[in-house]
């Protein structure tokens, strides 16, 4: 089963890392990677720009109205993903478990509806 | 959902010192009247349900009236009344008369505390026969026995609330239904169903070990749960030693607890552990059980266990570790297990006991081992045995692979240290 992993940290408090702190975090989230391919579970995955950079689109009654900013104001924002393909929900979790972004913010796990 | 029925739950607003009263109580009652409930009807969610209700009405009452002279007999009269409410409601004719009549000689059995039967040791054996499913046994006795609720256990055993709670649903409904008694076996039978309970209480006590941090209060919980499980397990069987061996195991993981981080919360290795940081109590307690169950002359799986904990807390006198000692436990437990992991230590103690090729050749023979190939432990085992043995690129790679497979990220921070040292 295919199964979204959605990280979601405190963008506030990434901006204020340092360097230092930031680099083992890259070579956590890298080994994590990693470990997935090697396991054979991995789908792809990717980083997201700060939600600053985001735009949301809504078209109302024939209007398209373009926003500036993510599509909900949250204090924990969406920062990456991955997709997993593995057995069951428990897979799924213990992966989710080792996500680096676990420890900092939280990671939601979303099957993916099969087509 | 109108309520949490169960005794800890993540939810509560309740003022802290009655609830405090009331949860003192209730630690102390709670699996003894699950216990006592569901060995005459078999019905434990039954007897939850009507627990809860009595400790409900505890927490409202007793604020304001005080804690009564006894409170098992209080918290049992209001769950017998609301048994036999449950019991009318269901209405199912003869079902209910019988019911009732079991009810009815549960009241007249005598309710003063100190002489209500204890029958958590047939509960404990009905929590982990062998038709309950494994995955379901240990958070079945965490739930029947101290009143953990469902989100609480399943946060622990990282699986979803929903499946935990379908998990104790279906292992109640087996009791009930596949008419599973709540009574301690039979002589003959005691060592396997033994090695069951033994086993759940094990894992209660090391998923809470999980959260090595000890950062989530969830699971810091468990861990003083499972103790407390197996301090119950030991007094009621005095004499199986393996209950004992199982309890020292324990004593010696708690007592070294405070050592396994360093000022700045970072990982400390048990080799390199400041042995003036472990709890002498809490060892000494361990080691005299551990010698108490040496003179019962049957050894197991859990007394070996607590022996090689028992070496390597040896150097707080002797200033070293005696390496070949420890490996020669590891292969006794290897003979009676069989177990992976206890693979990986005995590699560790051989190449700590000065031959890292050996231990490195002992960690091969486990590559066709599937479970191992996400086993955290596993790869920085490996690692680094790679990097004594001079295979610097294997050992990072391995190092990589094990930081990728972490959930702890102080056991993330100490692996990477590692590589960054290669």
């Amino acid at each position: 089963m295919k199964y979204l992993l959605l990280i979601a940290n405190e963008e506030a408090a990434m901006k204020a890392m340092t360097p230092a702190d930031m680099s083992p975090m890259i070579a956590a989230y890298t080994a994590f990677s990693e470990a997935m391919v090697k396991a054979g579970v991995m789908g792809g995955g990717e980083r997201l720009q700060p939600t600053a950079t985001a735009t949301t689109v809504r078209v109302r009654g024939g209007k398209t109205e373009v926003l500036d900013g993510p599509y909900a104001d949250t204090k924990e924002q969406l920062g990456g993903y991955y997709v997993i393909d593995v057995p069951d929900l428990d897979a799924a979790l213990s992966w989710a478990a080792r996500c680096p972004g676990a420890s900092h913010g939280a990671v939601e796990v979303r099957p993916i509806q099969a087509m | 959902m109108s309520r949490a029925p169960y005794l800890v739950s993540s939810a509560g607003a309740l003022d802290e010192s009655s609830r405090a009263a009331a949860e003192g109580a209730a630690r102390s009652s709670y699996g003894r009247l699950v216990a006592f409930l569901s060995a005459r009807t078999r019905d434990v969610a039954g007897a939850e349900d009507a627990l809860a209700d009595a400790f409900e009405a505890a927490l409202r009452e007793w604020p304001i009236t005080g804690v009564p002279q006894s409170p098992q007999a209080w918290l049992l009269t209001v769950a017998r009344r609301k048994l036999v409410d449950a019991a009318r409601r269901r209405r199912s004719g003869e079902a209910v008369a019988d019911t009732l009549q079991v009810i009815d000689g549960i009241v007249s059995e005598p309710a003063v505390d100190d002489s209500l039967p204890d029958d958590r040791l047939a509960l404990m054996f009905a929590c982990t026969h062998p038709a309950i499913e494994a995955s379901a046994r240990a958070p079945l006795m965490l739930q029947t026995l101290l009143g953990f609720d469902a989100a609480t256990i399943a946060s622990a055993f990282l699986v979803s609330p929903a499946t935990m709670g379908q998990r104790l649903v279906r292992a109640k409904a087996k009791i009930r239904q596949a008419g599973i008694p709540l009574t301690v076996p039979e002589r003959g039978e005691l060592p396997d169903r033994l090695a069951a309970v033994l086993a759940a209480t094990y894992a209660a006590f090391t998923e809470g070990w999980a959260d090595a941090a000890g950062a989530s209060v969830r699971r810091r919980n468990l861990v003083d749960e499972g103790l407390w499980l197996a301090r119950l397990l030991a007094s009621l069987l005095p004499t199986e030693p393996e209950a004992l061996g199982l309890l020292a195991l324990m004593l010696y993981a708690q007592a070294r607890r405070p050592a396994r981080r360093d000022a700045a919360g970072d990982y400390v290795p048990l080799a390199l552990q400041d042995s003036r940081l472990w709890d002498r109590a809490l060892l000494d307690e361990a080691e005299a059980l551990l010698h108490l169950a040496s003179t019962l002359a049957r050894p197991g799986r859990y007394q070996l266990e607590a022996a090689v904990q028992s070496a390597h807390v040896a150097r707080r006198i002797s200033h070293r570790t005696d390496w070949p000692a420890i490996v020669g436990l590891y292969d006794a437990l290897w003979h009676i297990t069989a177990s992976p992991v206890v693979a990986i230590n005995r590699a560790v103690a051989l190449a700590e006991a000065g031959d890292a090729a050996a231990g490195l050749a002992a960690l091969d023979a486990l590559t066709a081992e599937p479970r191992l190939r996400d086993y955290q432990p596993y790869w920085a085992a490996r690692a680094s045995l790679l990097s004594r043995t001079g295979r610097l690129d294997e050992a990072r790679e391995a190092y990589r692979l094990a930081i990728g497979l972490a959930t702890d990220e102080a056991v993330r921070k100490y692996l990477q240290g590692c590589l960054l040292k290669l």
